[in-house]
């Protein structure tokens, strides 16, 4: 039992470490983001970075070398995203392309449309999003309803998506619709991808109760995709939906945001009414417990990556990371600001404690919970695929979808 | 990145776990919850045929002079078995003890005896309810005699030899307090067997009168030496704590498939599924802290006190966790003497205090990191 790393490893880190060095910007504080520092230039200079990244062989490290990838490890995967983590990086932009959407072209696209697509997307020239939810369609992501019918060599697409991240810079996306109404509900289904500029898509800007825009509604009035941009079979949209899915769950990262350190912080320099936080009794106990639990997922992780590192697929303990950081998170957001007592309530980054850190997560940690995988389902999945536990009892497998009942709206 | 047992301690896994489902099945933890012998000697004997005593104590002491990694492999699987026997009084904390603090002299003693099992050691701490320091305890050594009353003893009642706390002061400095090694067969010692909520893990109320006692470390040194000894111990009992909760989680998840009500498995019901979810969460994180524990302390790593603090909080919560919603996912049958739901919930709640309770531990835990920085 050892933290060494192998040979190996140890040289990938050392040269993704010094390309970091020479290329990358040292964070200025613990929450500063890419966005933040940059504003307007956001965006060209996350391309820019991009570029940079995969002309050195950093993007796509385990992606097959014929299509612009490294040909790397998941172990190596591991090692370059927590030296990155050091640095300033942009964040948002490519992971759900890279991540998600991409493993899925690999698995069901053509031979010419796997050599055109990734290394473009690679390399940050061009964004991509993926349009699954809709407002009928969340954690039941098979009951969507956007409607796609065939028209000549084309499909002709109406509906609506909702939470569709990136949206608004994505130049190309993914799309589960709706192809028969009279299969059952799985079974009705077919995936396509499309190109962002399409006529007849709209895309409006969701404001989240934090005041940020990450996430769009996207509205389809009769845009056409050519049926050589459909993924896998017609009806068969399911199976290619949980093939970008299964990698969602290895594209989620840790979450960003104020972690146990800072709330040590806040309990050392602010006062109570007996003298500091950190000196209450009732304050250091949740601080230990919410210390042991953040050390529980942190070694955790080191179990993972040693499965990695010996070429094994990781065990199920990795599904556990998200639900318990997301609620944790949340949860020391709201001490940390009963810390601050009546001054907690401020918001004002130029007045409160870390600039605001705690209360922006208060407002931000529930998406956490909700985002690829509601606590709920994360417990359902860890309960069936896990645990070994029964489904639970469907009343939606053998009836038409047209003739299943819906939410009243 | 290596973050696990070898294939070897993997090995030694599946022959302690063999072993034990053999030896120790619940219905001979059930003789000694239910009998009069204080554990079970033949179980004892045996494991002291396989070696296991002796596992982490060196060769020249008589040991086998493996580690402390391979101690914590027999550890989950005492913790999954609930095998009735005094091995954590005589190896975690008597034997641990001796390796600390003790000279060459009283390790030649008494580690080979403790080695192949035919000493039983126990550590003699506790003064009644309430947390034993420099303040409190009042048991007192001098002049090579000591005199006091320790309860509860775990194993006190059936030990040979004792490790106990005593102060060797006035004054409530944790300089006031050392540590002794009491015979128990000596002249001068009273003990009696003490009911608690595990009768499956024996106990005992000693009295010393002016019993012999030998120092064991510098005079003065005790405080600091328990402080250590309890950091080696609560791994060791940690990966114990995370085998229980691992049985209890198994034992829940197979009632629950096979309960049928309202025309389906009562697995199939999210109120069950997210309950068994909660307790694999809370035993993945346990095992997880255990784990980091087992490297501190195989490494002797400056992280012991802190990782030794993280893996005694997270196991003693993972095992009550489990150990109470298996009562409940076994509805009215959880709660009845016949089903050996409460084996393991009794068994969590005395872990959970054997060596300090998690409320201590989460301060000590507090006061370590608060300390380092």
């Amino acid at each position: 039992m050892d933290f060494t790393d192998t040979k190996d490893e140890a040289a990938f880190r050392s040269a993704a470490r010094a390309w970091l060095a020479k290329n990358a910007e040292p964070k200025r504080g613990a929450f500063e983001t890419w966005d933040a520092r940059y504003g307007d230039e956001a965006l060209p200079r996350a391309k820019d970075y991009q570029r940079r990244k995969a002309e050195a062989g950093f993007a796509g490290i385990t992606w097959p070398k014929e299509y612009g990838g490294r040909g790397g490890t998941a172990i190596e995967q591991v090692i370059w995203s927590q030296e990155e983590l050091e640095y300033i990086a942009p964040r948002g932009y490519f992971e759900i392309g890279l991540g998600m959407i991409m493993p899925t072209l690999f698995a069901y696209a053509t031979e010419e449309q796997k050599r055109r697509y990734p290394p473009k997307a690679l390399r940050g020239d061009e964004i991509w999003c993926q349009l699954f939810s809709e407002p009928a369609a969340g954690s039941d992501l098979a009951g969507l309803r956007t409607r796609a019918v065939k028209d000549g060599s084309d499909w002709v697409i109406n509906g609506q998506k909702i939470w569709t991240s990136g949206a608004h810079r994505a130049d190309y996306g993914v799309v589960v619709t709706r192809s028969d109404p009279n299969a059952a509900k799985h079974k009705g289904l077919t995936y396509f991808f499309l190109d962002m500029k399409s006529p007849g898509i709209e895309i409006r800007r969701i404001k989240q109760i934090s005041g940020a825009s990450n996430f769009n509604e996207v509205y389809f009035t009769d845009v056409r995709i050519p049926d050589s941009q459909r993924l896998g079979a017609v009806g068969g949209g399911w199976g290619v939906a949980i093939t970008t899915l299964m990698n969602e769950r290895l594209t989620s990262g840790e979450l960003r945001g104020p972690d146990w350190d800072e709330l040590l912080g806040i309990a050392r320099s602010t006062e109570l009414e007996d003298g500091p936080a950190l000196a209450d009794a009732g304050v250091r106990e949740r601080l230990a417990d919410w210390y042991v639990k953040r050390q529980g997922l942190r070694w955790t992780r080191f179990r993972v990556m040693t499965a990695l590192s010996r070429g094994e697929t990781p065990g199920p303990e990795n599904s556990i990371g998200k639900l318990v950081a997301a609620a944790q998170a949340q949860d020391m957001a709201a001490f940390a600001m009963d810390l601050m007592d009546m001054g907690g309530m401020v918001s004002d980054p130029e007045l409160a404690p870390m600039r605001a850190a705690f209360q922006d997560a208060v407002l931000s940690s529930p998406g956490s919970r909700i985002a690829a995988g509601t606590d709920e389902i994360l417990k359902n999945i860890i309960a069936e695929r896990v645990l070994g536990l029964p489904a639970d009892v469907r009343v939606d497998k053998d009836v038409a979808f047209k003739d299943l009942p819906a939410s009243k709206r | 990145m290596n973050f696990d047992f070898s294939d070897d301690q993997k090995v030694l896994r599946d022959q302690a776990r063999k072993f034990l489902g053999q030896h120790a099945a619940p219905a001979r933890v059930r003789k000694v919850l239910e009998g009069d012998a204080p554990y079970d000697v033949e179980l004892w004997r045996g494991m002291a045929e396989q070696g296991w005593p002796g596992t982490a104590i060196p060769e020249s002491y008589g040991g086998a002079g493996f580690g402390y990694l391979e101690l914590c492999v027999i550890a989950e699987e005492l913790g999954r078995s609930l095998a009735p026997t005094p091995f954590a009084s005589s190896i975690y904390l008597a034997a641990e003890a001796l390796l600390l603090a003790g000279s060459d002299a009283q390790k030649k003693a008494w580690l080979p005896k403790l080695a192949m099992g035919e000493t039983i050691g126990c550590f003699a701490f506790a003064e009644g309810p309430g947390t034993p320091t420099a303040k409190s305890i009042a048991t007192r050594a001098r002049d090579g005699r000591i005199s006091g009353t320790k309860m509860p003893v775990p194993d006190g009642d059936v030990a040979d030899l004792a490790v106990v706390v005593a102060r060797t002061s006035e004054g409530a400095g944790d300089d006031a307090l050392s540590l002794f090694l009491v015979d128990l067969r000596a002249n001068g010692v009273t003990r009696t067997s003490v009911k608690t909520v595990d009768p499956t893990r024996s106990h005992g109320r000693v009295v010393f009168d002016g019993a012999p006692a030998e120092p064991l470390g510098a005079t003065g040194a005790g405080a600091a030496l328990v402080r250590k000894l309890l950091d080696r111990a609560a791994v060791l009992v940690a990966f114990e704590q995370v085998g229980g909760a691992q049985a209890a989680l198994d034992m829940a998840r197979e009632y629950a498939m096979g309960r049928f009500a309202f025309g389906r498995p009562i697995a199939s019901f999210q109120a069950i599924k997210h309950k068994l979810v909660d307790m694999y969460v809370a035993l993945e994180l346990a095992r997880s802290n255990a784990y980091y524990g087992a490297w501190a302390l195989s490494t002797n790593a400056a992280e012991l006190p802190v990782a030794a603090a993280a893996a005694r909080v997270s196991a003693t919560e993972a095992f009550w966790l489990a150990a109470k919603e298996n009562i409940q996912t076994h509805g009215g049958m959880g709660f009845t003497w016949e089903f050996d739901c409460h084996l393991y919930y009794r068994r969590a709640k005395l872990l959970a205090l054997q060596l300090g309770s998690a409320r201590r531990w989460k301060h000590e835990l507090m006061a370590r990191l608060t300390k380092a920085a």
